[in-house]
């Protein structure tokens, strides 16, 4: 009943923390920001500025990982599971590394890891479903097939299949991903695209004798961008929960390397004494995932138009 | 009445064909490793020896299709070949673990399905208000925690404080009723992340009804909300709730691999990650493959039921 109680009340302290954050954050970008873009600001809803907020912080904790941790990545500096104090600010972990420098590093290793695999994803994803719906044809169906079959399989599985043939590295683990969550942009492309090949414009376009890629690049990527970010902030939540999921079951990025999913795995068996410190790299999974996923739903209900 | 057994029959092709070609992908994928997966296996321990054993084990010195013909006929058999980890046959290995895998997705689907769909309609009846807006921050935020998160902040609330155990290994021969306590949080952790995807997706397709013509007529009548949307949209939103609920069980498929390994439980998705980690591929292949077909038929009934929800469709010219 108490635990209840308190966890009510942290939750609350949370939120709160949260609304002030986002508040305070939006009220100083609306400050610097050039006229334009304070306007747009200015309409985000609070939870999106949060979002935005948290965003910065870790973009600025993955440049400065160095200069921030007091310790090395894998730099041992005392006994195992040493508890909290002024000098491990959250302990040491299962093999007496800092916990805290392990996190702010695994930080920069995790959100890095899972940007290039989107990245990879997305041009992958993106180029084939705008081609595919810009020349349609036996190259659409082809493609489109294939990803069919790909999508039969659920993701986890799928990725684990591969991992076995594989073998488990970092290099691996982001082709694995990117390939899987490829099929998922190259759908979502497609289907955009779709729309806006059979617009005027580009029959107009092809008319004037635009070669295809001038086409693509020029004429409906534009038109197709806003669905496409979006897209690109959902499938970055989606790979960062992969990397992390794979991670924790030991598959993913392997040790010594920093990285939030192993850190969870490794520090697990110090939550059965009570202990908070193994819950905080997957809360700072969760919190990141949190945040993009406010700042893309703002985004989307902009794109859609819609007023409620 | 004809009309609809050919729909269910086209469908059931369909569902047939996918597998089959997932079956290829499956073992395929195999035949894509660069040079010998023997080799690749075995790494430094390989001698001449030992890789001509391994080879005529694993049947490399027959051709592709022979030995894609074993396999599935195998499977179909009930047979999935041998552990090349400890040499045991997989079907013992598997039999007792996919029974425990789903009786925990089925206890998770039993709390999660009444539980999103009535959290999905009070939200869509009260839009706007503070519950919906609660609602709807505390499901985006539980969408995007790794299921382990949510785990491990179940025990560390709940097992903590002796309420469950933190591990659910299920001695022989439990009642049912120990059976549910001990592996309750597992079943919570999964009703959780499947909840808030459920939930949203009800009310999408709620709302989205709400706005048709038909819906303002009702109201314009002086009939009430509930009523409303009990009784006129709830009917049609049938489809894509139909759709959302069959999508997140196949999810709870792929949910179940990592929650297993957090609560220590003998499912086959711990099973899986093992033997992924020691590189032992026949069992890989038939965990996923027995995966991989429970996916493919949950989306096939998701078809088939919600084709069935629409007179429309079952109609069709």
């Amino acid at each position: 009943m108490v635990a209840t109680l308190r966890f009510t009340l942290w939750l609350a302290v949370a939120v709160v923390a949260a609304a002030v954050l986002g508040w305070l954050f939006r009220a100083v970008l609306t400050r610097i920001a050039p006229a334009n873009a304070a306007r747009l600001l200015r309409s985000a809803p609070l939870s999106a500025s949060f979002g935005m907020a948290v965003i910065v912080f870790y973009l600025l904790v993955a440049i400065l990982a160095p200069t921030i941790a007091p310790f090395g990545e894998r730099e041992v500096v005392g006994a195992q599971f040493m508890p909290a104090s002024s000098e491990f600010l959250l302990g040491t972990d299962n093999l007496g590394r800092d916990m805290f420098s392990r996190l702010v590093f695994g930080v920069r290793n995790t959100v890095s890891i899972a940007f290039i695999t989107t990245a990879l994803a997305f041009a992958v994803g993106a180029v084939l479903g705008l081609l595919a719906a810009t020349v349609s044809g036996w190259i659409d169906q082809l493609l489109s097939r294939v990803v069919d079959v790909l999508m039969a399989i659920p993701a986890l599985i799928f990725q684990l299949l591969l991992l076995t043939i594989v073998g488990t590295s970092i290099i691996n683990m982001i082709l694995v991903i990117a390939l899987i969550d490829s099929t998922r942009v190259f759908r979502l492309a497609r289907a955009v695209a779709m729309n806006i090949v059979v617009m005027d414009y580009i029959e107009a376009a092809k008319l004037r004798g635009e070669g295809l890629w001038r086409l693509i690049i020029r004429e409906i990527m534009p038109n197709a961008a806003a669905p496409l970010v979006a897209e690109f902030g959902l499938r970055f939540c989606f790979v960062f929960l992969s990397i992390s999921a794979l991670s924790f079951l030991g598959l993913g990025i392997q040790p010594p390397t920093a990285d939030l999913g192993s850190m969870v795995r490794d520090n697990a068996t110090l939550i059965t004494f009570g202990e908070v410190t193994p819950l905080l790299p997957a809360g700072a999974i969760a919190l990141l995932t949190v945040a993009v996923n406010f700042v893309v739903d703002w985004m989307l209900h902009r794109a859609s138009g819609l007023k409620e | 009445m004809s009309d609809i057994w050919w729909m269910i029959l086209r469908r059931l092709a369909l569902g047939v064909l996918t597998l089959f070609v997932v079956t290829l992908l499956i073992f395929g994928a195999i035949q894509l490793l660069p040079g010998d997966p023997a080799q690749a296996i075995l790494g430094q321990a390989a001698t001449p020896e030992t890789l001509a054993a391994l080879r005529t084990e694993l049947g490399l010195d027959l051709p592709a299709w022979q030995r894609y013909l074993n396999w599935i006929s195998g499977v179909l058999h009930g047979d999935f070949g041998v552990s090349l980890a400890n040499k045991r046959p997989i079907s013992e290995l598997i039999a007792g673990r996919l029974a425990n895998t789903l009786f925990l997705a089925l206890y998770a689907a039993v709390i999660a399905v009444p539980l999103s769909l009535a959290l999905g309609i009070l939200a869509a009846l009260w839009r706007g208000s503070w519950f919906d807006r609660a609602i709807n921050v505390l499901t985006l935020s539980s969408i995007s925690f790794p299921e382990f998160f949510v785990a491990y902040i179940l025990i560390f609330w709940l097992a903590q404080s002796g309420l469950f155990p933190s591990i659910s290994n299920i001695p022989p021969g439990a009642p049912l009723a120990e059976k549910l306590y001990r592996t309750f949080l597992p079943a919570l952790t999964l009703t959780l992340v499947v909840t808030a995807h459920m939930m949203r997706m009800t009310r999408a397709a709620i709302i989205n009804l709400l706005a048709s013509p038909y819906i303002e007529m009702a109201r314009l009548k002086g009939m009430g909300p509930t009523r409303v949307i009990v009784h006129h949209a709830l009917p049609n939103a049938l489809a894509p709730i139909i759709n959302v609920v069959a999508l997140n069980l196949a999810y709870l498929i792929t949910g179940v691999v990592v929650v297993e390994v957090v609560f220590v439980y003998p499912g086959l998705g711990q099973l899986m990650v093992d033997s992924v980690a020691k590189r032992d591929i026949p069992v890989v292949q038939a965990a996923a493959l027995i995966f991989a077909a429970a996916y493919i038929l949950l989306n096939l009934a998701a078809d088939v039921l919600s084709t069935l929800s629409n007179p429309r469709l079952v109609n069709k010219r």
